[in-house]
């Protein structure tokens, strides 16, 4: 019981933080470039951007279920049923929320600092960074939004991961199912850790937020 | 010869005609102030002259040199020149910080002793390690004027520099840009609907009404004998807008 509970807690921040990761790696930069450069489409972009915030789980799930199935174009990759399934969905959930966040954080931050930057005598290059380096706090605030986001996520993982023991249990997943099974306390149990998970995470980058204000 | 050279300027937000077919000329080494009352087109013409946005039409030139409009074509130029705006913002480090990215973004290595000086020179350096965002109005003004003037500018140009400030601080930057002048050569164009600073450090003014340049002379002409009606209203507060 104790190992397939740390075996589970390890999973989810495995998963999540992996998604994490990846999503903020693909997004920070993209949701950058969206914030500092004018272009035709912008607005769209925005748009959709914002309109995925609200992207169904169980929908982004449905849709890499059908892609990863033995019938679908990336079936021969074997992934489904596997963390790696898991990682993908929440990463598809993460992406459009840390682009979102980054190209606000960004946009507020960049008329002033660029203007400045250029007035200083920064080329492109340097003052796409200075604006970057002021809007790290709220860059910084997409990535933990985006992390919360995965870790509470179990539409999707249940559909692409199938909540099988020792291999694709998270702990959203746990918890649906021994809800099921009528153990609400070991659920509420579960519950407590992912707030504890997610409690620790928000503390840590909390303060590093807090020293990018002040450095 | 010309540090600044402007024909023809024109610039519109949608309908309004905000500058009308401005030319200026700003002498090399020479302390230019242009007064006006708010709304008059000035900061739109300074932005222009700082190639931080694109007339409608006319030509901008500085140290000889055209303005393009063209970030990366324009940057050793910007490079000889600065701004200092009305609201300068600090960047989210030490005012020593502040000053040395003017140096760094010019590739300067041996930083300290230039912004050392440049800070000791506006009455800051035992704040050189608080932080930017920190400063009041006044100090922050201070720290802006260091930045801009710490790499030695050909040119700078200021728009509203001691706007809300108390009388403290408008005398040390005052003093600060009059000394810089002095012994730097540079040329210098303020833009203040402050009447009495433009007297009291220009030596050549130019009144802006209502998007055109109505007069330009020494500035104790343009306070003692005005030749257009305007002006004169202007400078004795008459002017009814």
């Amino acid at each position: 019981m104790e190992s397939d509970l740390l075996n589970v807690t390890l999973l989810s921040i495995f998963v999540s933080g992996t998604a994490t990761l990846l999503a903020s790696l693909l997004a920070i930069p993209l949701g950058c470039f969206f914030g500092m450069r004018k272009f035709r489409g912008k607005e769209v972009i925005r748009t959709i951007t914002y309109t995925l915030y609200g992207f169904p789980p169980v929908v982004a799930g449905l849709v890499l279920y059908i892609l990863l199935s033995n019938s679908g174009p990336l079936g021969s990759l074997q992934l489904l049923f596997t963390p790696t399934a898991m990682i993908l969905a929440q990463t598809l959930l993460v992406v459009p929320i840390v682009i979102g966040l980054t190209m606000s954080a960004v946009s507020t931050t960049s008329k002033d600092y660029t203007e400045t930057a250029i007035i200083l005598g920064a080329d492109s290059w340097r003052t796409a960074r200075t604006v970057i380096h002021e809007a790290r706090v709220g860059i910084i605030s997409a990535v933990m939004i985006g992390f919360g986001r995965a870790l509470a996520e179990v539409g999707a993982v249940m559909l692409v991961g199938g909540n099988i023991q020792w291999h694709t249990r998270v702990l959203t997943t746990a918890i649906v199912l021994e809800t099921r099974e009528g153990n609400f306390g070991y659920g509420l149990a579960l519950g407590a850790i992912l707030l504890t998970i997610g409690m620790i995470f928000f503390y840590l980058m909390k303060r590093y937020q807090d020293k990018g204000m002040l450095t | 010869m010309n540090a600044i050279q402007a024909k023809g300027i024109s610039k519109s937000y949608r309908e309004r005609k905000v500058l009308k077919e401005i030319d200026l000329e700003v002498e090399e080494g020479d302390i230019f102030a242009i007064i006006g009352p708010s709304g008059a087109g000035k900061t739109t013409l300074l932005r222009i002259l700082c190639s931080l946005q694109p007339p409608d039409s006319g030509t901008v030139a500085i140290l000889g040199r055209q303005i393009s409009f063209k970030a990366t074509e324009d940057l050793q130029l910007r490079r000889r020149m600065s701004f200092i705006s009305q609201k300068p913002i600090a960047f989210r480090n030490s005012v020593r910080e502040n000053v040395a990215y003017s140096l760094k973004v010019r590739g300067v290595e041996d930083r300290k002793e230039m912004v050392d000086n440049a800070l000791q020179h506006v009455g800051l350096l035992d704040l050189a390690d608080n932080l930017g965002m920190t400063l009041s109005g006044g100090e922050l003004q201070r720290m802006a004027f260091a930045r801009a003037t710490v790499y030695n500018p050909e040119v700078l140009i200021l728009d509203e520099f001691t706007a809300h400030l108390d009388p403290y601080n408008i005398k040390m930057l005052e003093d600060a840009l009059i000394s810089y002048q002095k012994e730097n050569g540079a040329t210098i164009l303020t833009v203040t609907h402050n009447m009495f600073q433009a007297k009291r450090i220009a030596r050549t003014t130019a009144v802006m009404l209502d998007g055109q340049i109505v007069e330009q002379n020494d500035t104790a002409t343009i306070f003692n004998n005005p030749t257009d009606e305007r002006t004169g209203q202007f400078v004795k507060g008459e002017m009814i807008f």
